[in-house]
């Protein structure tokens, strides 16, 4: 048991350390500050419903579209080193998509939202095509790549909407969006739990993974074993428009409205910093998607906490980007280099003072 | 050579956790004097090294030069003691120009204009005649002058003492003797210069004294002349060298040739001239010929690594199309390439992922390996090919160079191929590592493997290969076999019909042949 424990430490967790440390210092910061910070209460929302509250639900429930995002996010960047910068941008032409689908004719059925789903899908998958086009077969950097659809995409979600922000109003909608009638638990939570374990099966089932990060490490090497880097690399953006699909979907879902100039505004520099709160390499290679859902999280910790304290939200931006400095300056390589060796010493010493004590 | 100590290292005792890399040893550097440090991996020649330009420091143990002890704690120091380093990896910036690489981040050129420290760098690479001029953009340099340019570097910052690690592993046999060149001028000013380098034949071509180490001990210093290489080899490995006479006995038993396993006609890349080329079930056949002849680039046309513009490939008698390597694969072909670094290993992974690599890419993207699976894999080519790793979840990058290259081995075994191609397997590794390598591809051409394999060393070749295909210009000029399998027909026939002219292909085609062991 010791020992297991041990193990977690020195290499179980090893990129997960710091992200991990991150929220606990977040959430003992906040029990501090506020004992009842992280109570959770029964309420009844405006549908009747008994649903749970508190500040700790909202954290988990609003970071829903960007524990998603990061996931695909983290694909992106190992695969191809770089990162997808059109992430809000794509969400907004999925979510006028999805609308544009549930608007098309009189009623909202329970059919018509699965269709407008896929629709919004479709369309995200292709947008991710286009950009892992880009990037896998012509060779353009992500970011430039990307930046392409990052400066068009919300005039398209425009031009989807027809220049105006359409709304909608559907039970079925509103559970997507809010509390499923009977679970207490918002809808958004359990979706990031289910693509969790999509991304959690694809691995298991396929050989992605370790494909994905050969490539990202050694993109010569890959191919003289017989990978398609250009496959995976694309394989990865189109698994990232998926991602985009869904989270356009629950931020639509949100609302009741599509409004193309807001919807999920600025969160690609949210999605990228998750990724590398959790401990991936920007540069590609190595992965885990665990981490940057845990990245995710602190995001949206740091976010609420900053609220809960009656900061603005015109200030929130200047806090969240000291914290994010600690943050990143401590998952530097060269600070995680001067605390190891200072791990072993302490380690070194302690076999030392046991070898004494036996004696 | 004037014989007065320049440097000297007394007992130098250096440990790591869990290992003594260097215990006890002495060294010392003579003015004016060429000094080989050698031994195999792990012998404690990096450490040395390392202690030398202040990257480690020593736990016990005095260094003086010139008489006077010194403390070397940071390459800071290394430097203002005059001692400079050359690296095997090129440490330079390839997008600045020639004079800027040599006057950059020094503390005494800060302040100097360029047109200065241009008119001091065109003054000493003409001293030392090197073939550069300070203008020029070091990238567009070959990487011969680009090591020499750090030479000059050395030399400009007023060093006593210049390390060469590993200078020539990727210079061209041309190249190499513009650089000895440039030692010996070197060595006539007085710089004392300690040469490390796997190529033995190299290290009596140049140089006046040998310190061997193995395991950390130093097991002596010899005069060049008066230490036959037989037996440096066999002082470096600390046995004797029966055991790498006998392996050529075994593959002198002439056998009739198996059925022929892959053919090609008129095979072309865009790196190739079209040729032709078969290999028989079970053969060991060698590709040679200078660097640059086409010999590697040959085998990545059969391989599909380069774009295959064309010709007719049959595979058992059967046509096969192979285009990328995944086809080649899936006919039963593994490929070993050349640069271990970028095109073999992917450092971050772990020994076992590395491993299961190509199975797994063969296997399919629905068909993983599953961890108990893979990791019994691992386990079983670790003890096979006794793969020195602390676990088999170590990442590969931290593994020595003959041990990374038993993981990619392993990861081609692995796939139970027909025909495998080794591109120098046995480059940069040690003695000891080469062997047991050479040994593997007998015993897999006798449990009827075909094999492709490529060495700069033509001794090893001669001791595994039965058939040696000579190229020369891109063009294959002759294939050897049987009775003509020695060092002089193999020279002749790289020679071909050429009239020798210059001095310098003459010493290129003789260092070839004669085997860079």
């Amino acid at each position: 048991m010791k020992k297991s424990f041990k193990n977690i430490f020195s290499n179980g967790l090893g990129q997960l350390t710091i992200p991990i440390i991150a929220i606990i210092i977040l959430v003992v910061f906040n029990l501090i500050r506020d004992p009842s910070f992280f109570s959770i209460e029964i309420t009844q929302n405006n549908e009747g419903n008994n649903v749970l509250s508190g500040n700790l639900i909202s954290i988990i429930n609003g970071a829903s579209e960007l524990a998603i995002l990061a996931m695909g996010m983290t694909l992106v960047t190992a695969a191809c080193g770089g990162q997808d910068i059109s992430v809000g941008a794509a969400a907004a032409i999925a979510g006028s998509g999805f609308v544009k689908i549930l608007k098309s004719g009189d009623t909202i059925s329970g059919g018509k939202v699965i269709l407008a789903f896929l629709f919004a899908c479709i369309v995200a998958m292709l947008f991710g095509a286009f950009n892992g086009t880009l990037v896998a077969v012509f060779k353009i950097q992500p970011m430039i790549a990307t930046l392409i659809l990052y400066t068009c995409g919300r005039s398209i979600a425009y031009w989807i909407n027809g220049g105006a922000t359409p709304t909608f109003s559907s039970s079925i909608v509103n559970a997507i969006g809010g509390f499923i009638p009977g679970i207490p638990i918002p809808t958004p939570v359990l979706i990031v739990i289910a693509v969790g374990i999509i991304f959690k099966l694809v691995f298991h089932f396929t050989s992605l993974e370790l494909l994905t990060q050969s490539v990202g490490i050694n993109g010569s090497a890959a191919r003289l074993n017989g990978i398609n880097a250009t496959f995976i690399k694309l394989l990865s953006f189109i698994i990232l428009g998926l991602c985009v699909a869904v989270a356009g979907s629950i931020g639509v879902s949100r609302l009741g409205l599509i409004n193309h100039e807001t919807l999920l505004l600025d969160i690609e520099m949210d999605t990228i910093l998750a990724v590398a709160i959790g401990g991936n390499n920007l540069g590609g290679g190595k992965f885990k998607v665990g981490g940057s859902i845990i990245g995710a999280y602190v995001i949206q910790t740091l976010t609420i906490t900053l609220y809960a304290m009656k900061v603005s939200s015109t200030d929130v931006k200047a806090y969240k980007a000291i914290v994010i400095i600690l943050l990143v300056v401590i998952g530097s390589p060269v600070v995680k280099a001067k605390f190891g060796k200072l791990m072993s010493k302490f380690r070194a010493g302690k076999g030392n003072a046991c070898v004494k004590g036996a004696e | 050579m004037d014989g007065k100590e320049l440097l000297t290292m007394r007992h130098i005792k250096k440990e790591f956790p869990g290992v003594l890399a260097l215990n006890n040893v002495d060294f010392t550097l003579r003015k004016g004097e060429i000094h080989a440090l050698m031994g195999e991996n792990g012998a404690g020649k990096s450490t040395l090294i390392k202690i030398l330009t202040g990257v480690y420091q020593m736990d016990d143990g005095e260094v003086t030069i010139e008489g006077s002890k010194v403390s070397i704690h940071s390459p800071q120091d290394a430097q203002n003691s005059g001692i400079s380093t050359v690296y095997q990896e090129i440490t330079l910036c390839p997008n600045l120009t020639v004079a800027e690489n040599m006057y950059i981040g020094r503390e005494d050129s800060a302040w100097i204009r360029r047109k200065e420290y241009e008119r001091r760098a065109d003054e000493i690479l003409s001293r030392l005649q090197i073939p550069a001029r300070s203008t020029q953009q070091l990238g567009r340099c070959s990487l011969a002058i680009q090591q020499m340019v750090a030479i000059a570097r050395a030399v400009d910052m007023k060093c006593k003492v210049l390390i060469l690690d590993e200078p020539t592993s990727s210079l061209d046999d041309k190249e190499v003797n513009m650089l000895f060149k440039l030692m010996r001028d070197l060595k006539a000013q007085g710089v004392g210069i300690i040469f490390v380098t796997h190529f033995l034949e190299q290290v009596y071509q140049v140089s006046d004294r040998i310190t061997v180490l193995r395991n950390g001990e130093l097991v002596g210093e010899y005069l060049t002349e008066e230490l036959p290489q037989v037996q440096l080899v066999s002082k470096m490995i600390g046995k004797d060298l029966d055991e790498l006479s006998s392996l050529k006995e075994n593959s002198d038993t002439e056998e009739e040739p198996g059925e022929v396993f892959y053919e090609a006609s008129a095979l072309s890349s865009t790196q190739t001239l079209p040729f032709n080329f078969k290999i028989h079930k079970g053969e060991v056949n060698g590709f040679t010929g200078l660097l640059g002849s086409g010999r590697s680039e040959s085998v990545r046309a059969v391989f599909g690594a380069d774009k295959v513009t064309g010709g007719i490939v049959t595979i058992k008698g059967q046509p096969a199309k192979i285009t990328r390597p995944i086809d080649a694969m899936r006919h039963g072909i593994g490929y070993l390439a050349e640069d271990r670094k970028r095109d073999g290993i992917i450092a971050e992974l772990s020994v076992r992922e590395n491993i299961i690599l190509a199975l797994q890419v063969m296997n399919g993207f629905f068909k993983p390996i599953s961890r108990s699976e893979s990791e019994a894999f691992a386990d079983e080519y670790i003890k096979v090919l006794q793969i020195k790793t602390a676990s088999r979840e170590t990442p590969v990058g931290s593994l020595s160079g003959g041990n990374q290259q038993k993981v990619i081995l392993a990861r081609w075994l692995l796939t139970h191929p027909d025909y495998l191609i080794l591109d120098e397997p046995t480059r940069g590794i040690d003695v000891g590592t080469k062997l047991e390598i050479q040994k593997l591809v007998l015993k897999l051409a006798e449990e009827g493997v075909s094999i492709t394999f490529i060495s700069s060393e033509v001794e090893e070749m001669l001791r595994t290969c039965s058939r040696l295909i000579v190229m020369r210009d891109r063009h294959i000029v002759g294939e050897l076999k049987g009775q003509d399998l020695n060092q002089a027909q193999v020279m002749k026939t790289i020679a071909g019909e050429i009239k020798v002219k210059s001095p310098d292909q003459l010493q290129a085609m003789k260092s070839i042949a004669g085997g860079k062991a």
